[in-house]
């Protein structure tokens, strides 16, 4: 009896700690939306290590946490967060909130860019349509608590038939000590256009808990490409629910990089609604420490000649643990699929250990699918190579993960953010190969 | 104009223009070929589970106080467990513990000598099932240990065993026999508390077999034994244990067949290898229960756990598999590599067709220093059914420059089946090398087209193309054996195989 009192109180005193600033619901639906993520966040316990879906990662030190919502400001540069050499229409947010004077949005034409909480007042007619139609707030219970506690985020609508130039970049800024978010994010790519968007995550003081819900629909022949890049102090702790809409002919494309945090979890749901869509994910982590980070896919094809394709890669130093959980699934309908998913790890020490789950489950018989995953080491004969013409230990080791993390890299096709990119994996080699 | 093919014995009409769909659709409508039931007359305990029913069973196999307890604690520890319905990729109605016959034996209770003393009923059961003992004492060199229902029947080439100093007998007679050598190796490979269906065996278990093969000894001939499920309602909970003693080898045999039955029935066995130092076993199954019809009623429910252990170092177990039958296939036969360079490898060839459902794998746990593990693992799927396979990778972090290759392909017949893979890869030793893969496709049509290019027919393309999908397996299975494997593979996909 006791216990189970103790674990009420936990979960109470763990939600108690968003109650505050969130946005309240405008209209009628938004009230409704918001009544069933309460109900399903009363009802629903947070996962432990005995829920298939939770199996590898322990959410104990993110429900432990005491977090406070701050809405401090008093960040004034931005600057080194920045892609040098690349314009974008740019949205930044400081611990949850958007910050006017920091933002640049240039395009207006073709494509609404603005915060969450002033669209749903501006475009209410479109957050009606879209809003929570594509997340499952009824049965997640970080994606409920986002539903109900989210404070802002970005809302993204293309029209038809327009070809977004500039990037749309995202920073989200941490400067308070343990402070906890609930970004939620709306994106919106119309019939024939294109967009793409870099969403980032930073530090500047502090740590935080982020939970981040994305809800994102391409209609028919739309192209997105979406780069997310985890780079919070290392402890700090993200769960990043991305859930994708895709109507026929169109192409998403993902390129998840995290280089930094202390507990990282992406879970990114690809539902392929049309025939001929095409959907790329890709992912590189590099952690050491006790960080742990833990991606989590599921591409759901359900309609016939749709093409999907995976490639998650991890570095994994000191005691940090990574895992890859990848779930396709083919319906019946769903013939002449082409699936690929591949996962491949190094580990640089033997307290690091990675756990790696690529599942198939598919219906449908004229379909060519497969999967590999690998762990290993770095080949020592490639290093005695180097080795022999006279590079380091250190430059031998950087080179080869270079060389194996460059296969996720060369997807990044906006050249500037690769280059900050390998930036910061560079910074992070210093950390993970130096003794 | 039909052409006549003899194949395997049997005799089968293919019309000229055989479309793929109809080839598949008569592998999807194929009968269940070992369907009889044999008439001998069985003793039964009363129907249901409890503690009076385990000391029964206990007390008619004379068992010793240590057994019963053992049961006993098996039991109690069943009654607060919770059958895994959850996470296997299988569903099937509720099953009733207590609607089951959790012991049966033939009457006779005499043992043999020679084979005239053997009740003709059981010698024409095997008759039917192509086993003659009599033929293979002379011709295979096969020592057989038949078990019908739960009870020994007959055991044959024992002596020529013994003189090597290897026992092979029944689990029964192991416990009156070698009560010491039983009781240290008992459940360490499986604890009783291990899953549902291990420590439900492990309370009620009936017989079984016994294999020690002592120190130095290279077994001269494939230890092998027939399970027959006979009386209907009978749940079948086996109990094997073989023990390879340093240095030895073993090849072991298990194949089994079932009468056809509308009821569905139980089967929960539990195997236990262990291999000292230098040892090796290989352990090969054929498994051809009853499926049910092609409706899906009745068949065989299969819940079997089988563990080896890699005790000593540079051990070896092997896991070969044939699994066609069965309406319910659960089963994850694994190894231990505990023993440093020990191997571990695992072979399998999963078909379900109509509405069979397998969830089969393997699991290998790395602990000891160079340990190795292979899997290769050809699921076949047809008519409705799902096959899954379902194995986990685990290294240790003291299990340096270990290496696994895992390999894992499904092949679909038509567009009402599934084929799912669920590989668990947990590394934690940075100098360990670990490799999966796995594909799903159809026959490829350019596969057919090359074949009919060649002047072979679609029908045989098809066989062919099956045959080499699964060979890597059937390859690794004893001679003895893969005549038998290579037929009930050509039996179950009936009509595409020339």
């Amino acid at each position: 009896m006791e216990a189970t009192l103790d674990k009420i109180s936990a979960k109470e005193k763990f939600l108690s700690q968003f109650i505050g600033l969130e946005i309240t619901p405008e209209n009628e639906y938004l009230l409704k939306v918001r009544g069933e993520a309460q109900e399903a966040l009363n009802s629903l316990e947070f996962p432990t290590t005995k829920d298939e879906y939770w199996k590898y990662t322990r959410i104990g030190k993110i429900l432990k946490g005491t977090y406070s919502q701050t809405p401090s400001f008093g960040v004034s540069d931005v600057e080194k967060f920045k892609i040098e050499g690349l314009e974008v229409n740019l949205l930044v947010f400081i611990n949850g909130f958007f910050s006017e004077e920091l933002s640049e949005i240039s395009e207006k034409e073709n494509i609404v860019i603005q915060p969450l909480a002033k669209a749903r007042k501006s475009h209410s007619d479109i957050i009606e349509k879209y809003f929570a139609k594509y997340t499952d707030h009824n049965k997640q219970i970080f994606t409920a608590l986002n539903t109900v506690y989210h404070t802002s985020g970005t809302f993204v609508y293309s029209k038809e038939n327009a070809a977004i130039e500039k990037p749309i970049h995202i920073i989200n800024i941490t400067n308070a000590e343990s402070a906890a978010f609930n970004p939620r994010n709306l994106f919106i790519v119309g019939k024939n256009s294109e967009v793409k968007i870099i969403s980032s995550y930073e530090t500047i003081r502090g740590s935080s808990f982020t939970n981040s819900v994305t809800e994102i629909i391409l209609h028919e022949n739309a192209h997105l490409s979406q780069y997310l890049l985890q780079n919070e102090s290392e402890n700090s702790s993200q769960i990043n629910t991305t859930e994708v809409y895709q109507e026929s002919n169109s192409n998403f494309n993902i390129h998840t990089i995290t280089t930094n945090g202390l507990l990282v979890r992406n879970n990114l749901n690809i539902s392929l609604e049309g025939e001929h869509i095409e959907t790329h994910l890709s992912g590189l982590h590099l952690t050491k420490g006790k960080q742990h980070v833990d991606n989590h896919t599921f591409v759901d094809h359900r309609q016939p000649n749709c093409q999907s394709n995976e490639l998650y890669k991890g570095i994994m130093n000191g005691k940090s643990t990574g895992v890859f959980n990848g779930k396709v699934m083919v319906r019946p309908h769903a013939q002449k699929t082409n699936a690929y998913q591949s996962n491949q790890n190094i580990l640089l020490t033997d307290d690091a250990s990675i756990n790696s789950k690529p599942e198939l489950e598919i219906y449908a018989d004229d379909v060519k699918c497969s999967h590999g995953s690998t762990t290993g080491q770095l080949d020592e004969e490639a290093k005695f190579y180097l080795r022999s013409r006279g590079l380091s230990e250190d430059s031998a080791t950087k080179l080869l993960l270079n060389a194996f993390a460059e296969e996720v890299l060369r997807g990044i096709k906006l050249l500037p953010l690769r280059e900050k990119i390998e930036k910061y994996i560079e910074e992070r080699y210093e950390n993970i190969v130096a003794k | 104009m039909p052409i006549v093919l003899a194949v395997a014995g049997k005799v089968f009409q293919f019309k000229m223009a055989y479309t793929e769909e109809q080839i598949l659709q008569e592998v999807t409508t194929r009968e269940y070929e070992h369907g009889w039931s044999s008439d001998i007359e069985s003793e039964k305990a009363p129907m249901g589970l409890n503690e009076d029913i385990i000391r029964l069973i206990s007390e008619k196999k004379n068992e010793p106080e240590w057994m019963l307890e053992l049961r006993l604690n098996a039991f109690h520890h069943w009654q607060k467990m919770k059958e895994p319905r959850h996470w296997p990729h299988l569903s099937y109605p509720e099953i009733d513990f207590q609607d089951v016959y959790y012991y049966a034996a033939p009457k006779q209770q005499a043992k043999y000598d020679s084979l005239d003393e053997v009740d003709p009923e059981i010698l024409a059961t095997f008759e039917k099932l192509g086993i003659p003992l009599e033929e293979r004492k002379a011709l295979a060199g096969v020592a057989v240990d038949a078990v019908i229902d739960s009870v020994s029947v007959k055991t044959t080439f024992k002596e020529t065993l013994a003189e090597l100093g290897i026992i092979f007998c029944s689990f029964s007679e192991a416990v009156q026999e070698h009560p010491e050598m039983v009781k240290k190796y008992f459940g360490t490979v499986v604890p009783s508390t291990d899953n549902f269906y291990a420590t439900l065996n492990s309370a009620v278990f009936t017989d079984g077999s016994f294999c020690y093969i002592p120190k130095g000894v290279r077994c001269p001939m494939e230890l092998s034994t027939y399970f027959r499920i006979n009386e209907a309602k009978t749940g079948q909970f086996e109990r094997t244990l073989v023990i390879a003693d340093e240095g030895s080898y073993v090849s072991y045999l298990e194949g089994c067949t079932a009468p056809m039955r509308d009821e569905t029935q139980l089967h929960a066995a539990v195997v236990e290898l262990v291999a000292l130092k230098d040892a090796e076993i290989k352990y090969s199954t054929v498994q051809n229960w009853y499926p049910g019809d092609k409706n899906g009623k009745g068949g065989i429910y299969n819940f079997v756990t089988k563990r080896g252990i890699c005790l000593g170092d540079n051990s070896k177990i092997s896991w070969t598999q044939v699994e066609t039958g069965s309406a319910i296939t659960w089963k994850y036969p694994s190894c231990i590599l505990k023993g440093d360079n020990s191997v571990g490898e695992f072979y399998s060839v999963a078909l379900t067709n109509n509405h069979q459902q397998a969830d089969t794998g393997t699991k290998m746990i790395h602990i000891g220093k160079n340990t190795k593990s292979t899997i290769i693992s050809k699921g076949i799927s047809a008519g409705k059914s799902n096959n899954s396979y379902r194995g986990l990778v685990k290294i240790n972090k003291g299990a340096d420059n270990s290496r696994n290759f895992s390999q894992c392909d499904s092949l679909l017949l038509g567009d009402t089946c599934g084929a799912h893979t669920f590989p668990y890869i947990e590394v934690g030793n940075k100098s360990s090398i670990v490799e999966h893969e796995a594909t799903t496709s159809k026959i490829g049509e350019d596969q057919i087209f090359y074949c009919n290019q060649r002047g072979i027919e679609t029908e045989k393309a098809i066989g062919l193309i099956v045959n080499g999908f699964a060979k890597e397996v059937m390859n690794k299975l004893p001679m003895e054996f893969a005549v038998e494997a290579q037929k009930l593979l050509a039996i179950s996909l009936e009509g595409s195989v020339g």
